[in-house]
């Protein structure tokens, strides 16, 4: 009991971290109709370049944190202006789009091993200070609540902003309807543009809770969370932002349930992507998902 | 008011519009008419600067706009209220009406939304509902008020009775006739040319991406080539 119990905790803050890349990742594809496939990478150079900061830069962790972020939405401009930008009046510019977006991926972990070489590393001890609390066979640490608060305050705010704030508005508006939104006055374009530095601070700040959650970091890291995103945001409904958060900690529960249950983590990855097969033939709009279904 | 001279925009090889001229006098209402495939609305979107003209002069209040980006038009005062309303469906009412004032001070367009509130009471009525849940009639509306919310000074009108039951097309006009009392200056593209004659004050008639007749609504009105190839169906 309490080993499942411990397990459901697990999952919750795995499942926070996979939601936070996956908002992000989803964000884009709900304005451009594109997936962006180098948002793993700068997933990896976000928690690469927080290690750098803290390792080499002497930067707290707290400090750090904000920097890499910021630095990754930076990428985004980047990758927005060279990848997706020159393409964008293109007929075909849907799956050019997602050939350049490999691309970039690409460029982005060939400059990971370059700047940071092939090996796995991890912040140093103490990087953040790790309490830990039991309740009966039950553990939680300090950083583990830390990691969570922080992918939840994180999705939140989003939530709010594309809710409330006026260029959150525009975000939304774009997203249903690119023509029209030029006629009211948004400069599209832009807006494309700032939508591409948040999706890619948050995934940038997903790659640092992801490598202080697991204390692992690789140029490679970014591969394993990559298909992940995708079945989180197909399970949660492409483009749907509360689906991806809801997708992200569904897929992390399934993935330590079947840990539990199995007592191996042989299955994990099968059982997890089964739900997503189970979805899309139940809910091909996933749980959340616009009841449109959506033209490729 | 708006020069439209030698306007010619193709789609790729194709000229969906050729070497047209026209002009909108301040605080009239002007129509363009004519078939299906014409050209109108390349017309309009081409005024909205959604689509770059090949050749020829866009001018607004003598100042050239031809190359000037769409979301700028907007702020120059040009707005277009789409053919098939074009609401965002998946937004509210009221967010709706607030994105009609993008580009002005926030504070004022929340001023706005309450003023239009008032003046269409059923958009207040249904301010939070998800815009695509409104009646035909209640989207044009709400894309008509959406226009307005930019405090336009050129409304292009691109079939604004549309696909809607004869009573709303009415009540549409009327909004229409409304705020051009109130002084803004609207080109019309409209298919049913009895009524689009005789709400304005001059019109054009475009066949295949040319004008090929114009003159006061009035005269044309009774123009038997007007009345056999237009309004054969409403005489």
């Amino acid at each position: 009991m309490d080993l499942l119990a411990q397990q459901l905790i697990n999952g919750l803050f795995i499942g926070s971290v996979y939601g936070l890349f996956a908002v992000g990742y989803t964000l884009v594809f709900g304005v451009l109709d594109i997936l962006n496939l180098a948002h793993a990478a700068v997933f990896t150079l976000g928690g690469l370049l927080a290690l750098w900061l803290v390792e080499t830069g002497g930067l707290s962790i707290w400090l750090a944190f904000p920097v890499s972020v910021l630095c990754c939405g930076i990428l985004g401009l980047l990758l927005d202006r060279v990848a997706f930008v020159p393409l964008r009046q293109r007929a075909d510019s849907n799956f050019s789009g997602l050939i350049s977006s490999i691309a970039m991926a690409i460029i982005f972990e060939s400059a990971a091993l370059g700047l940071f070489g092939a090996r796995t590393v991890r912040f140093p001890a103490h990087t953040v200070p790790v309490h830990i609390w039991r309740w009966g066979g039950i553990s939680i640490t300090s950083l583990q609540v830390e990691i969570v608060a922080i992918s939840l305050l994180l999705m939140v705010a989003l939530t709010q902003f594309l809710n409330r704030a006026r260029a959150g508005k525009a975000i939304r508006a774009v997203a249903e309807n690119d023509r029209t939104s030029r006629l009211l006055g948004i400069h599209v374009d832009g807006i494309i543009a700032f939508t591409f530095f948040i999706s890619s601070a948050l995934g940038g700040a997903a790659g640092i809770l992801f490598g202080l959650y697991f204390d692992s970091l690789s140029p490679d890291m970014g591969r394993s969370i990559e298909l992940k995103g995708l079945a989180v945001i197909i399970l949660g409904g492409m483009g749907s932002i509360p689906g991806a958060i809801l997708g992200g900690l569904a897929f992390g529960l399934s993935e330590v349930l079947t840990v539990a249950i199995t007592g191996t983590s042989n299955l994990r990855d099968a059982v997890a992507f089964t739900v997503l097969f189970a979805v899309l033939i139940l809910r091909p709009s996933g749980l959340l998902g616009r009841k449109k279904m959506r033209e490729a | 008011m708006l020069e439209v001279v030698d306007l010619t925009v193709a789609y790729g090889p194709m000229e969906a519009v050729r070497r047209v001229s026209f002009q909108v006098e301040e605080g009239t209402i002007v129509t363009l008419i004519g078939p299906n495939g014409a050209g109108k609305t390349t017309i309009l979107n081409t005024i909205s600067g959604v689509i770059p003209a090949r050749s020829g002069k866009i001018i607004l209040h003598g100042r050239d706009i031809t190359r000037m980006s769409a979301h700028k038009r907007v702020s120059a005062g040009v707005i277009q209220v789409p053919e098939g309303r074009q609401v965002l469906a998946g937004m509210t009412v009221r967010e709706n009406l607030e994105l009609g004032g993008y580009r002005r001070p926030y504070r004022e367009v929340l001023r706005d939304v309450t003023r239009m509130e008032e003046r269409f009471p059923i958009l207040g009525e249904r301010r939070n509902l998800a815009a695509g849940s409104l009646s035909g009639g209640e989207q044009q509306m709400l894309a008509i008020a959406r226009g307005l919310m930019a405090r336009p000074k050129l409304l292009l009108l691109d079939e604004p009775s549309l696909g809607l039951a004869p009573k709303m097309v009415q009540t549409v006009f009327s909004i229409i006739r409304h705020v051009h009392d109130e002084g803004l200056t609207i080109l019309l593209v409209e298919q049913n040319a009895h009524l689009a004659l005789a709400t304005s004050s001059y019109a054009y008639v475009i066949e295949s991406g040319r004008i090929v007749l114009d003159g006061q609504a009035g005269k044309l009105r009774s123009d038997p080539t007007v009345i056999s190839s237009y309004m054969g169906q409403t005489v």
